[in-house]
């Protein structure tokens, strides 16, 4: 059995852990969901993954779907991880160690496979002329939030396995994680935390601020609705010609 | 059965001469930002020849259109929606800009601040991708009047399918003849381009059968530019979003025909409705033979003076007026009544909507080179029959490679000729010659007349929007184009990169184009656009910084005000 650290004592939390595990999330959410419906209204045609793919397409072969798939991977690791909590792991006759393994095995594969590809897109964003001068400034800041959280999670990972021998979260984090959805946040669940894990779920509360407003929106338009949807889309002229509204007092005839 | 209405185009061939006229004025009129530079809504090629993108026929590369699976279905041919969805992140089958070319302007500022030297000095190219020094090696009509024939020749890949049966037409068919090809989208009944938007944001009109991308809905998945077998899609490397030929459907709307179409100078273009039953689209599009595909079609379109098709449309809501324009369509004369007109690569399967007119006038200077009569049908009869080579070509093109369709029509062009040479001679017109082609006197002096006379008012059909909304139509000034929410609309970039923010009335947009067109000096911003001036932007009137050495001498004690060509706000047009 791998040894792990005993639940954390229970300190009494501060001003800045209230202000950290209990204000920040749920700022964090109200920019998410406000900025996302603010950008939507605002600016549907900027909504778009700004694709490179015409510039340079030797590298984003590799980099790309090792990045995206790596992160699909470790978006399911993590909902697995924060939304599951133990007791229905060990109902469902999967043990502590059995789950840890996998989840560390699992994670750390995707999340070296994720921060790989990133290298991979990064270098190419740096160093192909053309994709470099379609780089915004939006862009750089969202690439040193995006590496700054994975680094920090994967690091959290191996350093809790490899040096400290394993640390459970889902008797921490993950309840801490629950309870702010269920609007009871405990802040005490994150005090005792070890610093990485804190730092991993700070810069990701940050990354969750700035993701209305950078390139990541696409990910909120994966195309799901491809698979079930007719292939040829039928749809008539607007009611509305142009962009104007039309006059009150005029029925437009059929 | 499911009438719609689809607005098609027919191109007569043997009147285009290639001077790109439509290419110049499209561009002008849809893709001279940056950001689509590259982009050719309409584009003319030299056939034989590779095209625009390079060999973008060659589906065995690009994965085009539609093709039929093994259980005989109809399936996308470069894969369906899971295989769509698994490489969204790198598109495998995307053609890169080299496989377009590298959009460029000059550095004409050496030109006038060079120091003087021995040598003339010279404005470099420099790539408006990368901002550098470049060389030209490719362009969008690279291989125009077959430049380049012995080195590129062989890559076309009509070509390389010819020469698989022989090995003669490979080497003696830029000897043999050219013709021009202007291509734009095809406004597909079938699209594979919206069949393969992962969006959904390709859509189809169902009033007039348009085929547009909804630039909002458009996530940049890239799809349909692999997606088209002709690719006429284009992705705007700005934005991030794709664009296409929208059939000019502002013009449309109002009752005027496509830019490239009004601006012909070889009035070769025809506009005009096509009704045809919705139920028996994808029916005909999995024709189990390519060379059925073309008679396929052809018994999609229904016959508009057939009463119960009238009616029926009627049932559809279709317009009666727009029934009335289906009846007069030239388009539909073309193609059904006079079955002079062929639709480019039946055998992608999508069904395209804007047919060709084969070129007979290759023939006729065969003809007339070896010193008989090239009016004479007996002779133009022969040459059709001897010179396999353009026939088969033209198959290749037209009819998935089946000739016979492809003689018929040169044969129904070359007895038009003979026909109405005996009647502009003033000799008695011989009947028997649109006999021998299937047609009546009457029907040929019809086809004589849409062809040859080429009207402007029979060449375009096209029923507006209706007359009780025209006030409110985009092109049609009744109102202030300016009055609408939010105000006048300012243009320019939000903060989220390239014509981020509200959408504005293409109006506008346009206004705001051509003001920013006529006062800025550069079509897109290169690397080091504080040195660099575009002459083909400058009107004339404006002092674009740069462009003259720099004003030393103060203003004369005379001038109180400072010109109004001086200063920040020198750029403004003068009326």
């Amino acid at each position: 059995m791998i040894p792990h650290l005993a639940a954390p004592e229970a300190v009494e939390p501060g001003v800045w852990d209230i202000l950290l595990w209990v204000a920040l999330p749920y700022v964090t959410i109200a920019v998410f969901v406000l900025g996302h419906v603010w950008r939507y209204r605002y600016d549907k045609f900027g909504w778009t993954t700004r694709s490179s793919q015409l510039y340079e397409n030797r590298l984003l072969r590799i980099g790309s779907p090792l990045f995206h798939f790596g992160i699909l991977v470790v978006l399911l690791g993590h909902v697995g991880g924060l939304l599951i909590p133990e007791s229905w792991t060990d109902a469902a006759g999967i043990s502590e160690h059995t789950y840890h393994v996998i989840a560390v095995v699992l994670g750390t594969i995707a999340g070296f496979c994720t921060l790989g590809g990133l290298a991979i897109l990064i270098y190419r964003r740096r160093t192909v002329g053309p994709v470099f001068s379609a780089t915004t400034r939006n862009d750089k800041m969202m690439y040193v939030f995006l590496t700054t959280v994975i680094v920090l999670g994967l690091a959290a990972t191996v350093v809790a396995n490899v040096v400290d021998g394993g640390y459970n979260y889902r008797e921490s984090v993950s309840p801490w994680f629950r309870s702010v959805f269920l609007l009871q946040p405990d802040p005490e669940l994150m005090t005792g935390v070890p610093l990485l894990f804190q730092l991993h779920a700070l810069s990701a509360l940050s990354l969750f601020m700035i993701w209305p407003f950078t390139r990541l929106v696409h990910m909120l338009t994966a195309p799901i609705g491809y698979l079930t949807r007719p292939y040829i889309v039928y749809r008539s002229r607007d009611e509305q010609l142009g962009t104007r509204t039309p006059r009150r007092g005029w029925e437009r005839a059929t | 059965m499911r009438v719609m209405a689809q607005m098609a185009m027919v191109m007569n061939l043997d009147k285009c001469i290639g001077c790109h006229t439509c290419s110049v004025t499209c561009k002008q009129a849809w893709t001279n930002r940056s950001g689509v530079e590259y982009v050719w809504f309409n584009n003319v090629e030299t056939r034989p020849g590779q095209g625009y993108p390079r060999r973008y026929e060659d589906q065995e590369t690009w994965r085009g259109g539609w093709t039929l699976n093994r259980r005989g279905r109809l399936a996308l041919k470069a894969g369906g929606r899971l295989r769509k969805l698994l490489t969204i992140f790198s598109n495998p089958k995307l053609p890169s800009l080299d496989d377009y070319y590298q959009p460029w302007t000059y550095d004409y500022e050496t030109l006038t601040n060079a120091p003087l030297q021995e040598h003339t000095p010279v404005a470099r190219p420099k790539s408006l991708i990368t901002g550098e020094d470049m060389k030209i090696s490719w362009s969008a009509n690279w291989d125009d009047d077959l430049g380049g024939m012995p080195q590129y020749g062989a890559q076309d890949p009509i070509l390389t399918e010819l020469a698989k049966v022989s090995e003669k037409v490979k080497l003696e068919f830029d000897k043999t003849f050219m013709f021009y090809l202007p291509r734009i989208c095809e406004h597909c009944l079938n699209p594979s381009c919206a069949a393969s938007c992962p969006s959904g944001a390709i859509y189809k009109r169902s009033e007039d059968g348009i085929v547009l991308v909804d630039q909002d809905r458009c996530r940049g998945w890239r799809m349909c530019v692999t997606g088209c077998p002709y690719k006429k899609v284009y992705f705007n490397h700005r934005t991030g979003k794709a664009e296409k030929c929208t059939f000019c459907f502002p013009r449309i709307e109002v009752g005027i025909p496509t830019v490239c179409s009004e601006t012909c100078v070889g009035r070769l273009r025809y506009i005009g409705l096509v009704l045809y039953d919705a139920d028996k689209v994808l029916e005909a599009a999995g024709t189990p033979e390519d060379t059925d595909l073309y008679e396929a079609q052809r018994r999609v379109f229904l016959d508009p003076n057939d009463p119960a098709v009238a009616a029926a449309a009627e049932r559809a809501g279709i317009p009666r007026d727009w029934i009335e324009g289906a009846q007069r369509s030239p388009v539909y004369a073309l193609i059904n009544r006079f079955k002079v007109a062929l639709p480019l690569h039946p055998e992608y399967r999508t069904l395209p909507m804007v047919w060709y007119i084969p070129p007979l006038s290759p023939v006729v200077d065969v003809v007339r080179d070896t010193g008989h009569d090239a009016e004479d049908k007996g002779n133009l009869f022969a040459a059709i029959e001897a010179l396999r080579i353009p026939v088969e070509y033209l198959a290749e093109l037209f009819t998935a490679g089946d000739t016979a369709p492809v003689d018929a029509v040169l044969r129904r062009l070359a007895a038009m000729r003979s026909y109405m040479r005996d009647i502009n001679l003033g000799r008695d017109a011989d009947e028997a010659i649109p006999g021998g082609v299937g047609m009546t006197g009457e029907e040929m002096y019809d086809m004589y007349r849409l062809l040859a006379l080429a009207k402007y008012d029979e060449r375009y059909v096209i029923p507006p929007a209706h007359a009780e909304q025209a006030h409110k139509l985009e092109e049609l000034a009744t109102e202030c184009s300016l009055d609408y929410e939010g105000g006048p609309g300012m243009g320019g970039g939000g903060p989220f990169g390239e014509s981020s923010g509200g959408a504005q009335p293409i109006a506008v947009e346009n206004f705001h184009m051509l003001k920013q067109r006529q006062t800025a000096d550069q079509i897109t911003d290169p690397a080091d656009k504080s040195s660099r001036v575009n002459l083909l932007n400058w009107d004339g009137k404006g002092t674009p910084p740069g462009l003259f050495p720099d004003r030393t001498d103060a203003p004369g004690p005379g001038d109180a005000n400072p010109p109004a060509d001086s200063g920040a706000g020198r750029t403004e047009p003068k009326p």
